[in-house]
């Protein structure tokens, strides 16, 4: 196999080979997305719930999203996602350039995505549409429509939590590309990156449809 | 003769800050004893306190508001700091690498990064203490913690960050385990302690994230008033039970699993004999791992849940019963026509068989519906909680430490002392928690300030075995940090075991091994092979 990577740099010394190395950092990373699916899974159980015994009210209420921000937030987060397998992709072949660009578009896409929620939070903010004991909307039928609110933002709360955690570490990665620790024998903490950002895409895109396309 | 080696882990880099920014599994594993004995001392004393105050009925020395919050406090300490971290983080991080061959855990930054979690968690928790205390319980249960004016924010953000901790470390030990294998080491070559603790990573993995948002929805609550767990606001508090306990209850297997793989590794050594039934073993500690997610709802029998849940619940209760029963016959078997030597180690091995069986068996008396609306929130749950965590986790933890002690310093403790203070540890326990069996099947609950006069004598029964119980730990602490520097040089393998980290040096070199290491027996192959003794 790859034994002129035996003494590499990159090569922990703990390690026996290279292969090893890059097979342990990938199982714990899917490991760690793991526990980020279970973290995400209790809030998708209390939506589970709270929705099963109020099925109106999630009705009435989820009409206050705009469908038309939130479609287009996916299409932006989809469209990351393609960039940062494509930037994976360019590293392999040696592109080193193309990468740097691709993790780029990748983390503007990211900033986009909050953008737009900002637009959206404020938009609830301002009509009074807010979790718990700070709702003051007046407008929707059924019981306890702050419910739907406080799920709302502690599901997308927690996915942009996560999305800004990501923009870091893209940055980094973009860092650590430009100053040359990569190359076709190694790029794992890129492909790591991605694994993480595809899981963070793969939430989005259970959110979307669970909150603002009911009925 | 034996002599020390020259260089080792412990001499090759000098200085604090050779600990504080060590990569090497065995310091950090010694960082993290540091770290449970002190969580261990404080979860001690706020017990011995609690005990004093229960000497009589009504005040003794501290109010009920002060009661509320040393029991609390006993309970979050020695859970979140103590007991969860104690097997896994500290013995399973020093040993685990050397059992398997390797040089190191797979992610050595992520280990020591998961230390100074701890010890942020830890500060956070502490700092709680200073603002308000926590007067909850170390449950959390809603509506209380959502409306006690004491700090419940500050203590669960503690047990958020220490869930961080937890779960890097059992990320760590699966790859490790999985990948790192020395050649020739198979899976059903891996000693069983290995397979304990893979068991119980793979519990912290699965369940943790779970607390963590359980937490997280807690502080939502509190903060935010979000309304999911408040009636008032159309929220449910049984939901926050549920999601509680869905952690909570794989979490006291978090806690039990890697003592019983200390258990297996005893008993295989000190009877010098073929572990019997190994896959049964491993088996089953994959089998409670996966059970143990299957029965948190026995925990709310009284809770209000539809009744074909509690039996439902009940059921698959029973069913731990199995895998369990498996060891523990095993371990008998093993012992059966062995040549049994009782070093201390072995001691808290057999303590931990007699008194881990004496909890699980009540376990299925509070698992049995009928008899859990009876014996439920009473001190029968106290005594049988503490007869599988501290008779049985405990005791396989002090078997681990007295068994790695010397691989750890190079010295030996002083074994007559070490007696003394096994006697006194397994007659105060059992003064202490046997009697509150009985309490609790006369109907004493739990976590009362007061109680009735007819009570007494058995309250008072309990607090005298708490001292014993004190006065035992007492001497502990003082012969093995004595053996630290002044007891005797232990050599390589004082106990005469098979598993590979007792081929090193002790204390072993900072790469674990002179040569890479290559399996040439299986780890209790004592039928084959007599290993050579260093000490006796």
């Amino acid at each position: 196999m790859s034994t002129p990577a035996k003494h590499s740099a990159y090569l922990a010394h703990h390690f026996s080979d290279s292969i090893q190395q890059s097979d342990s950092a990938k199982l714990g990373m899917w490991i760690f997305l793991l526990t980020e699916i279970l973290l995400f899974g209790g809030l998708f159980v209390a939506y589970a719930i709270y929705r099963a015994w109020n099925p109106d009210m999630f009705y009435n209420a989820h009409k206050y999203l705009d469908v038309t921000l939130g479609a287009l937030n996916t299409v932006v987060l989809i469209t990351s996602s393609l960039t940062m397998a494509l930037s994976i992709r360019c590293m392999q072949l040696g592109n080193r350039k193309r990468t740097m660009h691709l993790l780029l578009v990748t983390l503007i896409l990211a900033g986009v995505f909050l953008i737009v929620k900002y637009f959206e939070y404020s938009h609830k903010i301002h009509l009074g549409q807010l979790p718990g004991k700070y709702y003051t909307f007046t407008g929707i039928e059924g019981n306890n429509p702050h419910i739907f609110f406080s799920i709302y933002f502690m599901m997308t709360g927690l996915h942009g939590i996560h999305v800004l955690a990501g923009m870091g570490v893209i940055g980094w990665i973009l860092k650590r590309t430009s100053r040359g620790d990569f190359s076709p024998e190694y790029y794992t903490p890129i492909e790591l990156t991605g694994l993480y950002w595809h899981l963070v895409d793969m939430i989005w895109i259970f959110l979307f449809p669970l909150l603002y396309l009911i009925g | 003769m034996n002599t020390m080696p020259e260089k080792h882990y412990l001499n090759e880099k000098r200085g604090w800050k050779s600990w504080l920014f060590t990569l090497d599994h065995k310091r950090i594993g010694i960082l993290y004893l540091y770290g449970i004995m002190a969580a261990f001392l404080v979860g001690g004393v706020f017990a011995m306190l609690v005990r004093l105050e229960l000497l009589h009925p009504g005040r003794d020395l501290m109010d009920a508001k002060t009661y509320n919050q040393f029991f609390t406090l006993h309970g979050a300490v020695m859970i979140f700091l103590f007991i969860i971290p104690s097997i896994p983080a500290a013995l399973g991080n020093f040993v685990l690498p050397q059992m398997l061959g390797a040089k190191d855990v797979a992610f050595p930054k992520l280990n020591l990064a998961s230390w100074y979690i701890y010890v942020v968690g830890a500060l956070v928790a502490i700092y709680s203490i200073y603002a308000g205390g926590v007067d909850t319980g170390w449950t959390f249960y809603t509506p209380y913690s959502t409306t006690t004016s004491t700090s419940v924010v500050a203590m669960t953000l503690g047990a958020f960050i220490l869930g961080f901790s937890s779960i890097f470390t059992g990320l760590n030990f699966i790859v490790t385990i999985h990948k790192m294998r020395a050649p020739g080491m198979t899976w059903f070559k891996m000693p069983l302690f290995i397979w304990g603790l893979y068991a119980t990573a793979i519990i912290q993995v699965m369940a943790t994230p779970v607390l963590g948002i359980t937490l997280l929805l807690l502080i939502m609550e509190r903060v935010l008033a979000v309304g999911i767990f408040d009636p008032a606001m159309g929220g449910d508090p049984v939901l926050f039970q549920h999601f509680f306990w869905f952690y909570s209850h794989p979490a006291v297997y978090i806690m039990i699993l890697p003592g019983m793989g200390i258990i297996s590794e005893l008993i295989a050594t000190f009877s010098q004999k073929k572990i019997f039934g190994y896959k049964a073993i491993a088996f089953s500690s994959l089998a409670i791992a996966f059970i143990s997610f299957l029965v948190w709802g026995h925990h709310m029998f009284v809770s209000g849940q539809s009744q074909l849940a509690s039996m439902i619940f009940s059921f698959l209760t029973f069913l731990v019963g199995i895998p369990s029963g498996i060891k523990v016959f095993n371990w008998v078997a093993t012992m059966y026509k062995g040549i049994i030597r009782f070093d201390t180690p072995m001691l808290y091995a057999l303590a931990f068989l007699f008194l881990f069986t004496i909890g699980g068996l009540t376990g299925i008396f509070l698992g049995t519906l009928a008899t859990d609306v009876h014996l439920h929130d009473t001190y029968f749950v106290v005594a049988h909680f503490h007869y599988v965590m501290m008779g049985g986790t405990v005791m396989a933890f002090l078997g681990g430490i007295h068994f790695w002690w010397p691989k750890m310093w190079g010295r030996m403790f002083n074994k007559k002392w070490a007696l003394l203070s096994w006697l006194l540890i397994f007659i105060g326990f059992n003064m202490t928690f046997f009697t509150q069996f009985i309490l609790g099947t006369k109907g004493m609950p739990r976590r009362y300030y007061n109680y009735l006069d007819q009570y007494q004598p058995l309250h008072a029964f309990s607090s005298y075995g708490s001292w014993v119980l004190g006065l035992g730990f007492l001497i502990m602490a003082v012969y093995l940090f004595y053996s630290i520097k002044r007891g005797p040089v232990a050599g390589n393998n004082p106990w005469g075991s098979l598993t590979f980290e007792w081929k090193s040096s002790s204390p072993p070199p900072v790469a674990n091994f002179e040569t890479e290491p290559i399996l040439k027996h299986g780890p209790y192959d004592y039928d084959k092979i007599i290993p050579e003794r260093t000490y006796s």
